[in-house]
């Protein structure tokens, strides 16, 4: 493997911002709106956009005092983005059950709230956190992303969320922190799907630091406007925008710095078809299938496919990251 | 004064059923294509289409090897008589399987279909059974059968090939739960077993 000298975090960067534990009473919903409000009130330019109207029901964590926050178009793409409908009806979240359908269809009675989230590894402020806890300090941000299913399709999400960077600057990562690892949560009771093991539950993701570190790393907690619905991946998920989409983990518990390499779900299961890195290479095949083009969902039945972009087109932002590694050997 | 039924056209009736049973897959994929009936294929229809048309072909496949053993367990003819029909109908949704991956997967971009079947060697597999299926489709009239003779029934053994191509291609084409196929390739091996021990 290239060596790779892996960037300290600035000092700038550590934000000595106290961490309080918010009282467990108060609901998610509540606390999430105040906070939001708070935080949009000290950026430039808040405001929410219209609720859709005609979309089904909305679930448990649809929030009925919508997320504030502001646009960053200079980190968003120009294309438009598809639908609540075409985002949260179509996904893979095996958690749910292996079709596409069964995360919108399975996931209605999935408690979102309360919420914490366990720190822990190689930092200086390791503990359980409340998802509130997490957020309070920061303003949410929307940002249109392009996401790319390694299963090659693809869509553009208007995401909501926050610099994973910041979030985690506020735990103080030592030196020795060079690998973040992300785990779901393990809830059978929950998650109808891990009551068969097709994948070794808990989903553990991974990122180097910085990758976690990169400013387009994006810790999820809404999409068009609203709260993650339960089959995106509420309350709180990873988007990584140039990586296969398995890399965005959902529903997380737990984030730990590492010194090595974690072990990953995918590339557990099937290591020769599921990198650690799972960068956008429409160069490199997955061993069954082309990765060279996309098919980009809403185009209705005689959409074209589209060719696919190195790093899912977000090479000028971090091609540099990977300078020296042979991405064929390391996909 | 005699009850009995004119086989002709009993066998005709029990096909025309066959028939009607034959058509329902199509039947629900056209209301979802129209989206009427409340059906959809969703945000990605073509990939919804592709998997549904080939569940058919597979199932109508496995169908027309259990007609044989079921005739022979209860000893009732009928069931032969469904044989042509379920597997035209499965060498019908094959057809369209094939159709969809040309026109709405590929959007007959032939550049690729090298690329595609050099990297999803499936593909072959599946096509190679759909291959072994055109000469027992084309030979399925009763015209045919008499002018083989004896060889058609050699000409027809050619589905049992073919049957494992089908549950090899779906196998290989799932991205990591493979209860579905295995479930296939038990019902296959029960009913190959069924013949080789009989």
């Amino acid at each position: 493997m290239a060596k790779y000298i892996y960037p300290k975090i600035p000092p700038s960067a550590i934000e000595a911002a106290p961490i309080e534990l918010a009282p467990q009473s108060r609901s998610r919903r509540e606390a999430l709106a105040a906070l939001a409000a708070g935080a949009g009130a000290a950026c430039l330019a808040p405001h929410s956009i219209a609720q859709p109207t005609s979309l089904r029901a909305p679930s448990s964590t649809s929030s009925p005092t919508p997320p504030r926050f502001r646009r960053n178009t200079a980190m968003s793409v120009s294309e438009a983005p598809n639908s609540w409908e075409e985002i949260t009806t179509y996904n893979n979240f095996y958690e749910f059950g292996l079709d596409k359908g069964d995360p919108s269809e399975r996931s209605g009675s999935f408690k979102p709230t309360p919420w914490s989230v366990e720190i822990a590894g190689e930092a200086a402020k390791p503990g359980r956190y409340t998802l509130e806890d997490i957020l309070r300090p920061h303003a949410l941000e929307e940002r249109i992303y392009r996401f790319r299913c390694v299963e090659a399709w693809s869509r553009v999400v208007p995401w909501l969320g926050i610099p994973l960077r910041d979030v985690l600057a506020r735990f103080e990562p030592n030196s020795r922190a060079k690998y973040v690892e992300f785990t779901t949560l393990l809830d059978p009771k929950q998650f109808p799907g891990q009551r068969s093991r097709v994948i070794d539950w808990p989903y553990v993701e991974g990122l180097r630091i910085d990758e976690a570190m990169h400013p387009l790393t994006l810790l999820t907690v809404g999409l068009h406007g609203r709260w993650l619905p339960n089959q995106s991946g509420a309350p709180l998920r990873l988007i990584v925008p140039w990586k296969y989409g398995f890399k965005s983990i959902k529903s997380i518990v737990k984030i730990r710095f590492t010194e090595r390499q974690p072990a990953t779900s995918w590339n557990k299961a099937a290591p020769d078809e599921y990198g650690f890195f799972a960068n956008v290479n429409p160069a490199v095949d997955h061993p069954r299938w082309s990765q060279a083009k996309e098919r980009r969902l809403g185009g209705g039945l005689f959409g074209a496919r589209v060719d696919t972009l190195p790093f899912n087109g977000y090479a000028n932002e971090v091609a540099s990251l990977y300078r020296g590694l042979d991405l064929r050997r390391f996909y | 004064m005699t009850a009995a039924v004119d086989p002709r056209r009993a066998r005709r009736r029990s096909e025309q059923l066959a028939l009607l049973t034959a058509l329902l897959p199509l039947v629900w994929m056209a209301s979802a294509v129209l989206e009427i009936f409340g059906q959809s294929l969703g945000p990605n229809p073509s990939r919804e289409l592709l998997h549904s048309s080939g569940k058919t072909a597979l199932n109508a496949l496995l169908i027309t090897l259990t007609l044989r053993p079921l005739q022979q367990l209860t000893g009732r003819i009928e069931f032969l008589w469904l044989r042509r029909m379920a597997g035209l109908t499965s060498f019908s949704y094959a057809t369209l399987h094939l159709l969809v991956y040309a026109v709405l997967e590929l959007g007959l971009d032939w550049s690729d279909l090298g690329n595609e079947i050099a990297q999803r060697p499936f593909i072959i597999v599946g096509l190679i059974a759909l291959i072994g299926m055109i000469p027992m489709a084309a030979t399925s009239t009763d015209r045919a059968m008499r002018r083989l003779g004896r060889r058609w029934r050699q000409w027809h053994y050619a589905i049992y090939p073919v049957a494992i191509l089908a549950v090899w291609h779906y196998y290989w084409q799932v991205k990591l739960d493979v209860t579905e196929p295995l479930i296939y390739a038990g019902i296959l091996a029960l009913l190959f077993g069924y013949r080789l021990y009989r």
